[in-house]
């Protein structure tokens, strides 16, 4: 569906569904440079099982319209209008990657409108590989290539995916590619390069929080993960074994089979 | 980011001839087994209600029943995704059951599609007699005629079709260009790659929106199994007009699921099944899938020979003085030899057409004397092929018809095998003797 945050077009998913008020809402941040389209295999299930579901495209990215926002803050001040857009009050979240440093950031800022965080290949510091963000800085489809390469893990590289014929790295890198490089993968890693604040958010996070993380996670790999999960109070660690970063479209079912366990116990539809 | 990914800035996904041995395939998921297994089943077991609820209903990947897909059937769609660059694909009985699958999730009744004429018979008699009968129209325009296409574009077009290379006469599309045409036009480009396989062109660097194959033909091999298959490339925004509200609006068969929205780079091929497979049915059987699959395990090293016995061939047969003429995009004065250069870098395929002095009577008689090269309605067998068009593949032509599709009564369609060159060669040599002497007595 389309809506206006700060008179902006906002495009998000809602898993197939109407958008229902009377649901709870699970909000899903994508990472850098893509799109809502990363999150079908999770966000349908919710969509068909008692919430309202919102799989945004940040602002310049996919079908929204704006310019990309260029820290991570604004995007986390960015998510709670949004909230407030579609007339909620309180809101689950679910970040991916760089969605993850947005997602912690916005709960440290709003505590009170956010009651799970659930954070996929999270981790408190994403800094960028000089080269990688050159690269996407100067609109090189190259970019896209290294992302996919070092996103998936050994077995992902092999395909194999859940839903038949769907070959997963093209995919990735086909949303990756759906909008100008430099004016979305660039300034996304730019943003997650100077973010430094996610250790300190982390500690402020009181609420329910899920850290699915994966074994072959090259670009946030496992020890991250669990630096910043063990400062967020009671927070739960999930590792999903031979899977790399991309572990949302690489092991669809095992995220979803995760994730389902934790919202629908921590943030019950009605 | 870790130090890790600090290694250079090549990406290290695997290469083509890797893909063409492991894409779509994890031994480890599958008992370990290191051939692909054929799942010789029709249906899949549900975790419980709400798991076959979720398969039914697109929320999460998986197998229901082998009419919509199959693991085997699976594991050639991914396959043959990774060696085009596109984002998926879907596996059918037939290259003919993959375009009307095609055409079927593209279009509705009252549509129209611009056609190239150069085509499979087959091909032809679907777009100007078969699909009419579903209220679809479509307007032939000549592969080179660049400027036709554009011009043939009406307000309810949803598409435009062609071989790349065109059956049998080896006219090439100017694809960059006609993808350009389509696309200022909102509307996809779909190309039949059968001759090329991705090893010798991948359409979407080139700006096709959809590569459909014959897999029966150079992808196998082996000339034992029928297959076709659909491949998307993901890059077309089926949002950007109105043109495809089947793609774009809610689609009651699946709760009010808007494809494009939901699926993006993969809905072409998520409706494909969701929709077509489910209501037609032309499901590829997991023992074809597999026998596939060992075809395009040698994929490249096949090619790399038809490609060599081909440049050969056209040699041979241009220095014959039973030859006409030769039609082959590596003969320099093909009208397409340029573009050629440009589409077809790692070879220009093993299709020749050339023309045998005599004409209808000659042809026939090489045709029956060759005993090497088998007289048959395929291409693309690693055994040598030959026919005659005006008699066999496009013989349910009228004359005009045929002038049309640029075939002649001379013309002998040549399927360049793999064998040994000289022996090739050598059963040439008998066709043309004998397709000498029915003019040596008429001329007395």
């Amino acid at each position: 569906m389309k809506f206006k945050v700060n008179n902006e077009e906002v495009f998000a998913s809602t898993g197939g569904r109407p958008f229902d008020k009377n649901k709870p809402l699970i909000i899903f941040v994508h990472g850098s440079g893509l799109t809502h389209m990363t999150w079908v295999l999770q966000t349908r299930y919710f969509a068909f099982h008692g919430y309202s579901v919102l799989a945004l495209d940040l602002p310049g990215h996919g079908l929204s319209g704006g310019k990309s926002l260029k820290s991570i803050e604004e995007m986390a001040d960015w998510v709670s209008d949004v909230i407030d857009a579609v007339g909620y009050k309180e809101a689950s979240l679910v970040g991916h990657s760089q969605g993850c440093l947005v997602t912690i950031e916005c709960t440290s800022r709003y505590p009170n409108k956010i009651k799970t965080l659930s954070l996929m290949g999270g981790a408190g510091a994403i800094p960028m590989n000089p080269e990688l963000l050159a690269l996407a800085e100067n609109n090189d489809p190259k970019a896209v290539d290294l992302m996919m390469d070092w996103a998936h893990g050994p077995a992902g590289h092999f395909g194999g995916h859940p839903v038949p014929g769907l070959y997963h790295i093209n995919t990735g890198g086909m949303l990756a590619k759906s909008r100008t490089i430099k004016d979305t993968l660039g300034v996304d890693f730019r943003a997650c390069d100077n973010y430094k604040n996610g250790f300190e958010a982390a500690k402020n996070i009181k609420i329910p929080t899920l850290s699915i993380l994966a074994t072959d996670d090259k670009m946030c790999p496992v020890k991250e993960g669990r630096k910043l999960a063990d400062l967020i109070e009671g927070s739960k660690v999930d590792i999903i074994d031979n899977c790399g970063h991309m572990m949302l479209l690489e092991e669809a079912d095992r995220v979803l089979k995760v994730l389902k366990n934790f919202i629908t116990k921590n943030f019950p539809a009605n | 980011m870790s130090d890790k990914t600090k290694k250079g800035t090549d990406a290290k996904t695997y290469k083509f001839d890797t893909l063409s041995l492991h894409a779509g395939y994890q031994p480890h998921k599958n008992a370990g087994s290191r051939q692909v297994p054929i799942y010789q089943t029709t249906s899949y077991l549900f975790d419980d209600v709400d798991h076959a609820a979720a398969l039914f209903n697109l929320e999460r990947g998986g197998h229901i029943y082998s009419r919509i897909s199959n693991p085997t059937v699976g594991v050639l769609e991914e396959r043959v995704a990774s060696l085009e660059g596109g984002t998926a694909a879907l596996a059918t009985s037939s290259g003919m059951s993959a375009i009307f699958l095609a055409v079927m999730t593209l279009c509705q009744s009252g549509d129209h599609l611009v056609v190239s004429s150069q085509l499979y018979g087959g091909t032809v008699n679907l777009f100007r007699l078969t699909l009419p009968k579903f209220g679809i129209k479509c307007t032939f325009v000549k592969p080179r005629d660049t400027e036709g296409f554009k011009k043939a574009i009406q307000k309810n077009t949803k598409g435009i079709f062609g071989e790349l290379v065109g059956n049998p006469g080896n006219e090439i599309m100017n694809m960059p260009e006609i993808a350009k045409i389509a696309h200022d036009a909102g509307i996809p480009l779909m190309v039949d790659a059968t001759y090329q396989t991705p090893y010798l062109c991948k359409p979407f660097e080139h700006g096709a929106d959809i590569v459909i194959h014959s897999l029966t033909k150079w992808m196998a091999g082996h000339g034992s199994s029928m297959a076709g298959i659909l491949v998307e490339g993901g890059n077309f925004d089926w949002m950007q007009n109105d043109k495809f509200p089947t793609m774009t609006k809610p689609y009651e068969g699946y709760h009010g699921l808007s494809f494009a929205e939901e699926f993006g780079p993969t809905a072409f091929t998520m409706k494909a099944r969701a929709e077509g497979m489910r209501d037609f049915g032309p499901c590829l059987s997991p023992q074809n899938a597999w026998n596939v699959l060992q075809g395009i395990e040698t994929l490249s090293v096949r090619m790399k020979k038809h490609c060599s016995n081909a440049e050969e061939m056209v040699k041979y047969l241009l220095g014959h003085e039973s030859v006409a003429w030769v039609s082959h995009p590596s003969v320099p004065d093909h009208p397409d030899h340029e573009l050629a250069k440009k589409l077809l870098p790692n070879g220009r395929g093993s299709m020749i057409a050339f023309g045998i002095k005599g004409g209808k009577d000659a042809g026939v008689a090489f045709i029956n004397a060759v005993k090497l090269a088998s007289h048959l309605a395929n291409v693309g067998d690693t055994r040598t092929l030959v026919i005659h068009p005006a008699s066999g593949t496009h013989s349910q032509m009228d004359e005009a018809t045929l002038k049309f599709a640029g075939l002649s009564h001379d013309m002998i369609r040549l399927s360049v095998g793999i064998e040994d060159i000289d022996d090739i060669k050598n059963d040439f040599e008998v066709g043309f003797r004998a397709a000498r002497k029915p003019r040596l007595v008429s001329n007395q």
